[in-house]
């Protein structure tokens, strides 16, 4: 087999699959990790003691589940969720078990996210709004999220690149997407060219994702 | 006059979440704030009156006594009552605490949202509470792009947006220069005058209270120590820390430097006489000097205005042939009911 630029042309096709299957895997875990992420968050900021609904005992145990499954390294995570997977979305494999992976994973990230953003918003505007009789849950949705939604947007995009990294580690699941292909194609065949186009598509895709996360975050803060 | 707020021996401890220990933060406070009056509670930082404050509109519960606001005592009612007695209470703060992510507009319409108020009802109470604080033409415009005054009347019209009866006014003008400061204490004067809206005003700057509140109240290590009309505070503090707060905004005491040179040029025994609005005090002072035979030099002192009426102080040196005879005019002054300071030699 040619490994020459001659491979990459060879292979376009896969290699817009490929980019397809990274967009997907990335953007729906994105969406997904980013609501059940958010709620999380909101729970983990809400249910601090002296905070909003202040419970010690919840707090506790989210703050638990959340520190003893974010430090999993991915790869291990991939391995160990499969028996998950295979009762969420029939599978242990490809696209849609990868999806269901980053998409756990990242809600927990983004659950710290959430929470480190919201602790970080003025308590004076929290209490100003309680002083105005406000409700708790009202307070959340009203002041908290609008107050931290710059810094929110910024964590969202930290967050897209490190999904990015989690759809190419998905190639372990034969998770499709560019990792995939810089892996079976690239350097298992010593075809440098197919690894570097598939680092260019990468550092495109992110690129792309956080321009466009600076600069909402960018309208969103006004400066 | 009737109390719009009456605090019961009121107590707030915590316990800090480091070190356990528990913390008094106002200890058997009772208290009223009249209908229709500016009260002023002063103390240095520290001294219990945010939080005596943050009791009032049940920010914050206390740990014993009782919080009664329009007759409702809010230590007793479940959080969802406590939260409609909140909108009848508005607030400002040092900091401003305006939502950054909201328009001057979107800031004073918050509350009217909390209530439920119907769009076209909010706009118009929006607009006319921009145009009673003067930013009616900036109503579009975002905190960030106000001045720290413009900000505290933007506060203030939010604290308002609710016909509230009560403002509770947390070191609203802390932050703000002193011109800045008297704009937005004459603008709490008209809040009150022209509303009749209720204003508890809380700071550590005895001029604020001076320019603006009807009574005081002086708080120290949780404690009410004092209360009084300001005036009378003014004239004839009772406490150690009411005097320290009245000589803060008098400046017509000597300072520890002034009695210093004083004393270097003025071998006498140097006395305060406090000047208050009784009529022929200054001819009664005079007339003790020449009783006893005791001669007076006027070598420091002032005399100015409170709430419309003569206070100040005059700063003597006296000296008699016969040591006894200053004593002796000191007791007379005393007796007549004046408030004489010796100044202590330092």
């Amino acid at each position: 087999m040619n490994t020459g630029f001659q491979s990459v042309v060879d292979t376009f096709d896969v290699f817009l699959a490929a980019v397809r299957d990274t967009l997907v895997m990335t953007l729906v875990s994105l969406v997904v990790a980013g609501v059940i992420g958010l709620a999380l968050g909101l729970a983990l900021y809400a249910t601090r003691p002296g905070n909003l609904l202040g419970s010690r005992a919840a707090y506790t145990v989210l703050n638990l589940v959340v520190n003893i499954v974010r430090p999993i390294p991915f790869v291990i995570f991939l391995a160990a969720i499969a028996p998950l997977s295979r009762v969420a979305v029939q599978t242990t494999i490809g696209v849609p078990a990868v999806t269901f992976a980053i998409s756990l994973a990242a809600s927990f990230a983004v659950s710290r996210i959430v929470e480190q953003n919201l602790l970080a918003v003025d308590p004076g505007v929290v209490e100003a709004a309680r002083a105005a009789g406000a409700h708790q849950l009202a307070i959340l949705f009203t002041v908290l999220i609008p107050e931290g939604l710059g810094p929110l947007i910024l964590g969202y995009t930290f967050i897209f690149v490190g999904i990015v990294d989690m759809t190419a580690q998905g190639a372990l699941i034969g998770g499709g997407g560019i990792g995939e292909y810089a892996i079976t194609f690239g350097s298992q065949r010593y075809n440098w060219w197919i690894v570097y186009v598939s680092v260019a598509a990468i550092v495109v895709i992110v690129q792309l994702g956080q321009f466009l996360g600076n600069r909402l975050a960018r309208a969103t803060l006004r400066r | 006059m009737p109390a719009l707020v009456e605090l019961r021996g009121v107590s707030k401890h915590y316990r800090r979440a480091d070190t356990g220990e528990t913390v008094v933060a106002v200890e058997d406070v009772s208290l009223d704030v009249h209908q229709g009056e500016v009260l002023g509670v002063i103390g240095y930082s520290g001294a219990g009156k945010s939080t005596l404050v943050r009791l009032v509109n049940a920010l914050e519960l206390p740990t014993s006594g009782s919080v009664t606001v329009a007759g409702q005592d809010l230590t007793a009612i479940p959080e969802r009552d406590r939260r409609l007695a909140r909108r009848k209470i508005g607030m400002i703060f040092q900091q401003f605490n305006l939502f950054r992510s909201r328009t001057v507009a979107g800031n004073v319409a918050y509350p009217l949202k909390v209530a439920g108020v119907a769009k076209e009802e909010r706009d118009r109470r929006v607009a006319e509470l921009l145009d009673f604080v003067g930013l009616l033409e900036r109503a579009h415009a975002h905190p960030e792009q106000l001045s720290g005054g413009q900000k505290q009347r933007v506060g203030i019209a939010r604290a308002l947006a609710s016909n509230p009866e009560l403002l509770l006014a947390d070191e609203a003008t802390s932050a703000l220069d002193p011109d800045t400061t008297s704009e937005v204490l004459a603008l709490l004067r008209r809040v009150n005058r022209e509303l009749g809206v209720t204003i508890v005003v809380i700071t550590h700057e005895m001029d604020a209270v001076r320019q603006i509140a009807d009574r005081v109240a002086v708080m120290e290590r949780g404690r009410v120590v004092e209360v009084g009309d300001v005036y009378d505070v003014f004239a004839r503090p009772q406490t150690g820390a009411a005097k320290r707060f009245v000589r803060s905004a008098l400046h017509d005491r000597p300072s520890a430097d002034q009695l210093r040179r004083l004393r270097e040029h003025h071998g006498g025994r140097i006395v305060t006489v406090q000047i208050t609005d009784e009529v022929g005090l200054q001819n009664r002072i005079d007339t003790v000097w020449r009783d006893t035979g005791v001669a007076a030099e006027l070598v420091h002192g002032g005399v100015g205005e409170i709430r419309e009426r003569r206070i100040g102080s005059l700063t003597y040196e006296l000296t008699a042939a016969d040591p006894a005879a200053v004593d002796r005019a000191l007791t007379a002054l005393r007796d007549q009911g004046t408030t004489v300071d010796e100044e202590d030699a330092s």
